[in-house]
């Protein structure tokens, strides 16, 4: 922004305002995150100090090792939320790809058809993908919850990912036709590149919604060996008993992950690689 | 030998009918110009001979062999893009060598034409560099030398020179030029502008609405137009069209005077006020309206000095001019 533009009072009004919403954002995690430094009587009697000498103390996070297979549940939430998200992009933009790029009949019923879903709930049909999990005897299973978060997440991925297709350049794609590079190559050297961004949104969309689901975990693939971190946080939750430094210890640390995935997408939405390839 | 023979092509985006009855033969060497208002069927019909698009009908045939079934990498072909399409994440040596790759070419071979294409078109020093990193111009060439390294049997160009500025348009269409004479290739260029057409052509093949009014050399269509919109769209400034009755001649038929061979005289048939005057160093070009409302324009050598509104005589030659019947056709007059 050049100087002339430049005002003050705008400028400070709009920081203002950015400022406060990241404080209102952050706060909950704020709070979380001393409050699982401190004992339990220190939570409760004074939940919005910071923890000092005297209220220090790690025993939620002692608790949350000690009791329950923590890691087993990160790790099975990595691979469910990993795996979803390299599913729900790579059948997206295929999706997207055909739609876009091809013209046949039914193209545009069957854009309709795939978007549909991002209007109707899935957990609307929790009766009915449970009875075939069972009957597939995928209950129990990672598999389950792949399958489940990837079938939810690809609506709304080829929908946005068609319109950005469309975006990228015809005659680029039909550069490659001539130099005889296969649709396969085309797709995955070409046009990928190109809508690096807007698959980093459709990545990030998704990511949280999967990381934090309780619903089909509980139901689906509630086995010791497949718990993933929100549902094994919620042994510390009971119906008459919560152990408040334990939870908030778990759920404290289940923020990293996703923070970190979130760093890794966000960057992509930022950086740009299209420029000099087309006008 | 024939480059290109296009037989009775029909091409239809469902109930659009966007090429009608196209036949066209291209010869060895030839350089052919495609030229017409937008959404005429230029772009359609060079896609349709690299085969980007099916025809609907009719038969395609590439130095002799039918293509109609030939995937375009396999047709023997190789196309510039208006947009210069090259692939980002590739170098410019990537860019060149990709197309020879995918034929299963030896290292050696691509190096060569590689440097070949880099030298013909002093590119030598950019092979490294990301298309990002090059300036239009040089990105034009780069479009063209990967077109070039595939030795092709036919050079489709589309629109190439429609994304540069008017400097670098000149100096790339003289370089297209220089292209044509070294590598004797046949070449088929599509544009909308008719000085490309003009200055580049061996032959030009004027569109319609996905018909072929008139092919010929440039200077055949210029002074011999078989229809008012061929007259019309060959010349800049434009064909001046009046009705002929005004100087004499049939109702409904329409005279048409080239504005360099319109000339000023006290004595003429037609009399006209002069809107506005245009002086462009070497030429001037006087707009003017008639008597009867008809606008007409004159292109005057060397500089003039005419005011606005003044009224002015102005006189032809009738073997310079042309007449065109009520249904746009040339009426030769015997």
């Amino acid at each position: 922004m050049n100087k002339a533009r430049r005002n003050p009072v705008n400028i400070a009004a709009a920081h203002g305002i950015l400022i406060l919403y990241t404080v209102i954002a952050l706060f909950p995690v704020f709070v979380i995150l001393i409050n699982s430094f401190k004992t339990r009587r220190a939570i409760f009697r004074e939940p919005l100090a910071l923890p000092d000498a005297d209220s220090f103390s790690t025993v939620g996070y002692e608790t949350v090792f000690n009791q329950g297979d923590f890691f087993g549940y990160f790790q099975n939430s990595m691979i469910v939320t990993v795996a979803s998200l390299f599913f729900i992009l790579l059948f997206g933009a295929m999706a997207a790809f055909a739609l876009s790029e091809y013209r046949f009949k039914g193209n545009t019923l069957m854009g309709l058809y795939l978007a549909l879903g991002i209007m109707i709930p899935i957990r609307i049909g929790t009766v009915a993908i449970l009875e075939l999990m069972v009957d597939t005897g995928l209950v129990n299973t990672l598999w389950a919850l792949i399958l489940v978060y990837t079938a939810q997440g690809l609506p709304l991925a080829v929908f946005i990912l068609s319109e950005f297709m469309r975006q990228v350049s015809d005659d680029l794609k039909n550069a490659g036709r001539i130099d005889g590079l296969s649709e396969y190559t085309i797709f995955f050297r070409l046009v990928l590149p190109l809508v690096r961004p807007a698959m980093a949104t459709v990545a990030v969309f998704n990511m949280i919604p999967i990381w934090n689901d309780l619903w089909f975990p509980l139901i689906l693939a509630p086995a010791e060996a497949t718990k993933t971190l929100t549902l094994g946080s919620q042994v510390f939750i009971g119906q008459f008993v919560t152990d408040w430094n334990a939870v908030l210890s778990a759920l404290g640390m289940a923020i990293l992950p996703v923070m970190v995935l979130y760093v890794i997408f966000s960057r992509q939405l930022i950086r740009g690689i299209t420029s000099g390839a087309v006008k | 030998m024939t480059a290109l023979s296009l037989k009775n092509v029909n091409k239809s985006f469902g109930s659009v009918h966007v090429l009608k009855d196209i036949d066209l033969e291209v010869e060895d060497g030839e350089f052919v110009v495609f030229v017409g208002p937008s959404g005429c069927g230029k772009s359609t019909l060079l896609r349709v001979i690299a085969g980007l698009e099916d025809a609907t009908s009719g038969t395609v045939e590439i130095a002799g062999e039918e293509v109609n079934t030939v995937p375009p990498a396999k047709r023997g072909i190789a196309m510039v893009f208006q947009s210069y399409a090259l692939y980002p994440h590739l170098t410019v040596r990537g860019n060149m060598a990709l197309g020879l790759k995918q034929e299963g070419r030896t290292k050696q071979v691509i190096e060569d034409r590689v440097a070949e294409a880099a030298r013909m078109l002093s590119l030598g020093e950019y092979l490294d560099r990301r298309p990002s990193e090059l300036s239009g111009g040089q990105r034009q060439r780069v479009a063209i030398g990967r077109a070039v390294v595939r030795q092709p049997k036919l050079f489709l160009f589309d629109e190439p020179l429609s994304n540069l500025d008017a400097a670098l348009r000149m100096n790339t269409r003289v370089e297209i030029a220089r292209l044509h004479r070294t590598l004797a290739a046949s070449m088929i260029y599509v544009t909308h502008d008719q000085i490309e057409a003009m200055t580049l052509a061996d032959k030009i093949v004027v569109l319609r609405d996905g018909r072929v009014e008139q092919v010929g050399s440039p200077m055949e269509l210029y002074n011999n137009p078989a229809n008012r919109f061929v007259a019309g769209f060959i010349g800049s400034p434009a064909m001046n069209f009046l009705p002929a009755e005004i100087v004499g001649g049939k109702k409904g038929q329409m005279i048409g005077i080239r504005p360099e061979y319109l000339r000023i005289t006290d004595q003429g048939r037609l009399q006209a006020t002069v809107t506005h005057v245009e002086n462009l160093g070497g030429d001037t070009n006087v707009l003017a309206t008639t008597e009867d409302g008809h606008p007409v324009t004159l292109r005057l050598f060397g500089q003039h000095s005419i005011q606005p509104d003044k009224i002015i005589g102005l006189d032809y030659d009738d073997a310079k001019s042309y007449l065109f019947g009520e249904d746009g056709e040339r009426v030769v007059v015997a």
